[in-house]
């Protein structure tokens, strides 16, 4: 089915995504025309697949859960923030914030991604086959960011748990976060989440990145870094 | 918030349609900025005639006109709603002046090509207003503003034109503009308002004495302190510059017939080709200029 976004209107089409009967209605929809609007799929529930023919703006796919969510253009700033589960790819290039708090499911980014890519992440995995902004993984908290370029300045600063992977150069890492040796265990983890991208480069030439675990808690000798 | 657009032609294909293509961007930039809009567009310049852009507030264009013109020796007076474009083969040095005589109007900008038209109001009516589709030209800027630390009035509004055919939009505050203005002051230059665009517009001025567009916002990203996604013009540049941190947004679409730059894509959705564009987001702390 097509939604069209220059004869409906945004609001329409969204509420007709987010109401899908699953026993009766179709499962493939494709938008078009998105023209740079906000919140396109946002809030998405049920297991459809929705593919955008174009560039979108702020906040697309947000809130996901279990949609399979193709941009066929670029994105604005906070992509797929806050997604529970379900997938999101965009094959163009995603401007600041993607990702953002997200809990679940996977991000898939061919282009780039700008500044502060998976800021706050709490369990989504994220994949850019291009580079990232400054600020990437800040305070991330658990999931995967992986990164096929470089990365910018103050990478996973004020880092959780997240796991962070880079395959090129890394311009500066934040405060609290250390390169980690990669174990057969992580090797294993990120072939998987290359795979998931379609990707086959191969895990070595990859760097993992992770929380020197130092400021959890207040410690006087840190007060510099907090 | 505020929105700010531009559009740099890269040929000629496209200047009838300049106007038309920049008042969209603007009005699809309201719900940035509902509170006033401008514009600066640059036409060319054959004639080598001195347009002077003024704002004639209470004003009425009659007065203006039969006093203007016991005092300078004109070639035409050009009134558009509540501006009026003043053209004179007089050198700047010798109109300036006279202008500051009256106390009623403002002079928003000067220049052998630029025109520039701001007011209070919706960027919808402005753009109307001023009947923005039927201009054409080189390239254009545009503003739509949300005002934050000055008042909403037709100074506070942008582009800020603080020199011969220069301009500046900005999506941002300065905080460092209070410094700035008083050493800019002290080296001879003037402002009209307490706004801080307005200052940085000044700095730019001051700066292009000495060195051209580039090499200007590059010195700018030391001595400007703040959030800014700037967009600034010159006879025959055009350049984008965001601060270091990147608060702004900006993106660019670039094809070869022009390079259009606006805070949102959506007020780029309608431009001819854009589908096709390259389309990025200028990086934190590189100048990108063209022209010049």
């Amino acid at each position: 089915m097509i939604l069209d976004l220059k004869k409906l209107k945004l609001r329409s089409v969204n509420e007709k995504l987010q109401n899908i009967d699953h026993k009766k209605n179709k499962r493939e929809f494709v938008i078009s025309n998105p023209e740079g609007n906000h919140a396109v799929c946002a809030g998405l529930t049920e297991n459809i697949d929705v593919t955008i023919k174009g560039h979108v703006g702020y906040y697309c796919a947000g809130m996901n859960q279990n949609a399979n969510i193709i941009v066929d253009g670029n994105v604005g700033t906070g992509v797929a923030e806050n997604m529970m589960s379900g997938k999101v790819h965009v094959k163009g290039n995603a401007s600041q914030s993607a990702g953002a708090t997200a809990h679940g499911g996977t991000l898939i980014i061919d282009g780039d991604a700008s500044s502060r890519c998976g800021i706050s992440m709490k369990g989504i995995d994220i994949i850019v086959k291009g580079s990232v902004g400054h600020m990437s993984a800040f305070m991330a908290q658990s999931g995967n960011l992986v990164v096929c370029g470089d990365a910018g300045e103050a990478l996973g600063d004020s880092l959780y748990e997240t796991d962070i992977y880079v395959k090129g150069k890394v311009k500066s890492l934040g405060a609290d976060c250390e390169e980690k040796k990669m174990s057969k265990k992580h090797k294993t983890k990120l072939k998987e989440l290359l795979k998931k991208a379609g990707s086959n480069i191969k895990p070595e030439q990859f760097k993992r990145y992770g929380s020197a675990r130092k400021l959890y808690n207040f410690n006087i000798d840190n007060v510099s870094n907090y | 918030m505020c929105g700010i657009v531009g559009i740099y032609l890269k040929s000629k294909k496209f200047e009838k349609s300049l106007g038309g293509m920049l008042s969209k961007m603007l009005v699809s930039m309201e719900s940035r900025g509902p509170d006033s809009a401008g514009f600066a567009i640059y036409k060319s310049d054959k004639n080598k005639i001195y347009k002077y852009s003024i704002c004639l507030n209470d004003m009425s264009f009659e007065k203006f006109k039969n006093e203007i013109k016991k005092k300078v020796k004109l070639t035409n007076v050009e009134k558009n709603s509540d501006h009026v474009i003043l053209k004179s083969v007089e050198k700047p040095y010798k109109i300036l002046p006279i202008l500051e005589d009256f106390s009623t109007i403002s002079l928003v900008g000067y220049g052998k090509s630029i025109e520039i038209f701001k007011q209070v109001g919706s960027p919808s009516n402005v753009v109307k207003k001023f009947n923005l589709d039927n201009f054409s030209g080189t390239h254009a800027i545009g503003h739509t503003r949300m005002a934050t630390e000055s008042a909403i009035t037709t100074d506070g509004s942008h582009p800020y034109s603080t020199g011969e055919d220069e301009c500046l939009v900005h999506n941002g505050s300065l905080s460092n503009h209070n410094n700035l203005r008083r050493k800019l002051k002290k080296n001879g230059s003037k402002f009209s308002s307490d706004n801080d665009t307005e200052v940085a517009a000044g700095y730019i001025s001051d700066s292009l004495k000495k060195r051209n567009l580039k090499q200007t916002l590059n010195k700018g990203l030391s001595d400007l302190d703040g959030f800014y996604t700037f967009i600034a013009g010159t006879h025959s540049g055009f350049a984008v510059l965001r601060d270091e941190i990147a608060c702004k947004p900006a993106v660019i679409a670039e094809t070869k017939d022009y390079v259009a730059i606006s805070s949102e894509f959506q007020a780029m959705a309608h431009l001819p080709n854009v589908n096709n564009a390259k389309i990025f987001e200028p990086e934190p702390g590189i100048v990108y200029s063209w022209g010049e």
